[in-house]
């Protein structure tokens, strides 16, 4: 693991001018991650570890770049603006090849399809398409039988066609008077717009109705305001009407990009509040069963999410269907476990959790109607008449009942065991925010009790993070334990457990010590090696699983969804 | 002026001076909040000689989106019995969610209504509608109806 090419690195000479008591190891890779943490994303790629993964973190503007790229792409393709590309993009959810394939079969069924063009009336209504001129997109003046897109369709038929009749009933006359927009009435309104499909209202109820479809329904596939209109606003229309309303424009870019987004497999929408950033990874379904695909956005170092699954923070070492199955578990039991543990007892035919709250200790389990005996599980009909009172305790019946039941007892006290471990750590790593605030205190005292410059100082902010990133492997090495098949892999995984858990309670124990000024030097001198100690030991755990599962070395005692 | 009220406005003129469509009928309109208007399916239908009323509620941001519209169910009023339309009044429309346009009014929800039920074959009440009663919030709006499909 440690390489020269790592050691070569600038950063690496911090240490050796600033401070010659600092042992550097021989595997410098310890000590320069504690001191640029942005490593991993910068140069992510040159320097990866075994348990690291090559992807790309893009700002909005980057993801709008790769949009207009295979808009730009269509346009040259199909002469279209670059509106109606875009558009047909979005209605085939940007994929280009079905989109091409579609259109050259039929182009005016598929600008239908995608809003562009309303479809040609009916025949047997000829007089009402007459009066009817579009304006733009040459594609409206071929005829075609537009099939409409059915499946948005849910009203009945006598509905739609009482609706048809309602709406020219609702449309305003269109004789001399001057037009007045048929939603708001308002007579003081001039600017009016309308799309290809010529269904005018004023600039001001657009503007109203695109507000409330993007900022209320996140939705940017927005319809013309008429019934049963299927023609799409253009993003060029949808930023006329907007014009000076920044906010909603903005929000409206933005969720076309995350359309974009949720439709390529290589791309994430980085899951932390207001982000808009997204991460570019090549990872497939299938080696989700041996990598951890965890990633951070450009955002900021906080943003840390796995690309494989819904998990927004480092799951490392476990894998997604793993993890997944943990927390459900955890979502499941924990501290209902707990309460039923103590509580209740099982009825030993069915199993059923029955919790005995009054009466005798004859019980009928409710469910399969076992009649049994609450003092030693086995069957009442044994019992003969001795009621209230059980002196059968060494019978085989109740034996075997008892067995069970303590069987499933110990499969609840190992979950526990795991458990127990598990929140603990998760528990600590939430306490971090405090121990920050305390850490800062104790970095302010010693800047004053003894000669350290701030700079000098920061080994305790460092040991900080270290011991909270470990929190969390060490965390979800529980989850990963306790899926684990008995057997000497696992042995050999609790090992390196162990002392990555026992460098860290050290380590955590050290930096949370009263500060005494006659022993600052020294004190720094043992948590700057126990920082490098619990880094390795990090490293190491990190990187055998990773190993492990590429190897194919991990078993599990249950089946895991997602592995062959 | 909010153009809520203008537009209600404008429906309440329209609907004073052209009258409403055969079978409906204005009960109240005194604010531009609330109105309530009966609806009456006509010819031979399974509803023949019932009157529902209808409650409609407005918010400032109607007509861009729907209004709140259910039968009143009182010592007074009964709901139809309907598969779309639950016992405490609700309805179960798409033009209501949806798929409700901004040039939808009043006068065309309670026709769009009155052809539901005139196409209606049997009187039955919805599926899952005592469950949905039991819960069901006080403004219909806040339900997420699946629509069907039965045409």
């Amino acid at each position: 693991m440690s390489s020269a090419d790592e050691y070569s690195d600038d950063d690496a000479g911090y240490y050796d001018e600033d401070d010659d008591e600092m042992l550097v190891d021989d595997d410098g890779s310890a000590s320069e991650m504690e001191l640029d943490p942005m490593n991993d994303f910068h140069e992510g790629s040159s320097r990866r570890k075994i348990y690291e993964i090559d992807y790309e973190s893009l700002s909005q503007a980057d993801v709008e770049r790769q949009m207009k790229s295979e808009v730009e792409y269509i346009t040259s393709i199909f002469g279209v603006t670059v509106d109606v590309a875009s558009l047909l993009l979005r209605h085939f959810d940007w994929n280009k090849e079905k989109l091409i394939e579609k259109y050259m079969d039929n182009a005016t069924t598929v600008s239908v399809a995608a809003g562009i063009t309303p479809p040609e009336k009916a025949p047997k209504r000829p007089a009402a398409s007459g009066g009817r001129l579009h304006s733009s997109s040459e594609l409206s003046r071929e005829s075609l039988i537009g099939p409409r897109r059915s499946s948005r369709r849910v009203a009945s038929a006598a509905t739609k066609s009482s609706k048809s009749k309602l709406l020219e009933r609702a449309t305003p006359p269109r004789q001399d008077e001057p037009f007045v927009c048929p939603i708001c009435f308002d007579d003081t309104q001039t600017e009016f717009m309308s799309l290809v499909c010529d269904h005018k209202y004023c600039k001001g109820c657009w503007g109203a109705y695109i507000e409330s479809k993007v900022k209320t329904e996140a939705e940017s596939w927005i319809s013309c305001m008429a019934e049963d209109c299927d023609v799409v606003a253009t993003d060029t229309f949808v930023q006329q009407v907007l014009g000076e309303d920044k906010g909603t424009w903005g929000r409206f870019q933005e969720l076309l990009v995350r359309h974009y987004v949720s439709h390529r497999p290589e791309l994430k929408y980085c899951p932390y509040p207001s982000c808009t950033y997204t991460v570019s990874c090549s990872i497939s379904r299938a080696s989700l069963a041996t990598q951890v695909p965890i990633v951070t956005c450009g955002n900021g170092a906080t943003h840390k999410f796995c690309f494989g699954c819904n998990v927004d923070s480092d799951h490392r070492p476990v894998i997604c269907p793993v993890a997944k199955m943990w927390l459900q578990k955890c979502h499941d039991d924990s501290e209902t476990a707990n309460w039923i543990k103590s509580n209740t007892k099982e009825c030993s035919k069915c199993q059923s959790t029955i919790e005995k709250n009054g009466g005798c200790n004859h019980m009928t389990c409710k469910k399969c109607k076992y009649e049994f005996c609450w003092v030693c599980m086995g069957p009442w009909s044994e019992h003969g008449t001795s009621w209230y009172n059980c002196n059968r305790y060494d019978e085989k019946a109740s034996k075997d009942a008892r067995d069970a039941q303590s069987r499933s007892r110990a499969s609840l006290e190992r979950y526990l065991h795991y458990y127990n471990r598990w929140a603990n750590h998760e528990q600590s790593k939430k306490l971090s925010v405090e121990l920050y605030a305390k850490t800062e205190k104790k970095m302010e005292e010693m800047q004053i009790t003894s000669e350290l410059s701030w700079i000098e100082v920061q080994f305790m902010k460092k040991a900080v993070d270290e011991v909270i990133k470990c929190r969390t492997t060490l965390m979800w090495t529980y989850a990963m334990a306790y899926y684990l098949e008995f057997g000497n892999e696992k042995e050999l995984f609790e090992d390196n457990q162990r002392d990555l858990e026992r460098a860290v309670e050290d380590l955590s124990e050290l930096i949370e010590s009263p500060l005494d000024p006659e022993v600052i030097k020294t004190l720094r001198q043992k948590v700057t090696d126990r920082t490098v100690y619990v880094t390795k030991r990090n490293e190491i755990v990190l990187e055998d699983t990773a190993r492990g599962f590429l190897e194919g070395r991990w078993t599990w005692n249950s089946p895991v969804a997602g592995l062959d | 002026m909010a153009v809520s009220t203008r537009r209600l406005q404008k429906e309440l003129a329209d609907l004073k001076k052209q009258g409403t469509p055969v079978g409906i009928d204005l009960l109240s309109a005194d604010n531009f909040e609330e109105w309530f208007l009966s609806l009456e399916v006509l010819g031979e239908t399974v509803f023949v000689g019932e009157v529902f009323c209808l409650r409609f509620r407005f918010d400032s941001s109607y007509p861009i989106s729907s209004p709140a519209v259910q039968f009143v169910v009182d010592d007074k009023w009964q709901a139809p019995m309907h598969p779309h339309v639950y016992t405490n009044g609700h309805i179960c429309a798409s033009i209501l969610g949806n798929e409700w346009s901004p040039v939808l009014s009043v006068v065309s929800v309670c026709v769009t209504l009155q052809s539901m039920l005139a196409s209606c074959k049997e009187k039955k009440i919805p599926p899952g509608n005592d469950r949905y009663v039991r819960h069901a919030p006080d403004n219909p709006k806040e339900t997420r109806f699946a629509y069907d499909d039965d045409t």
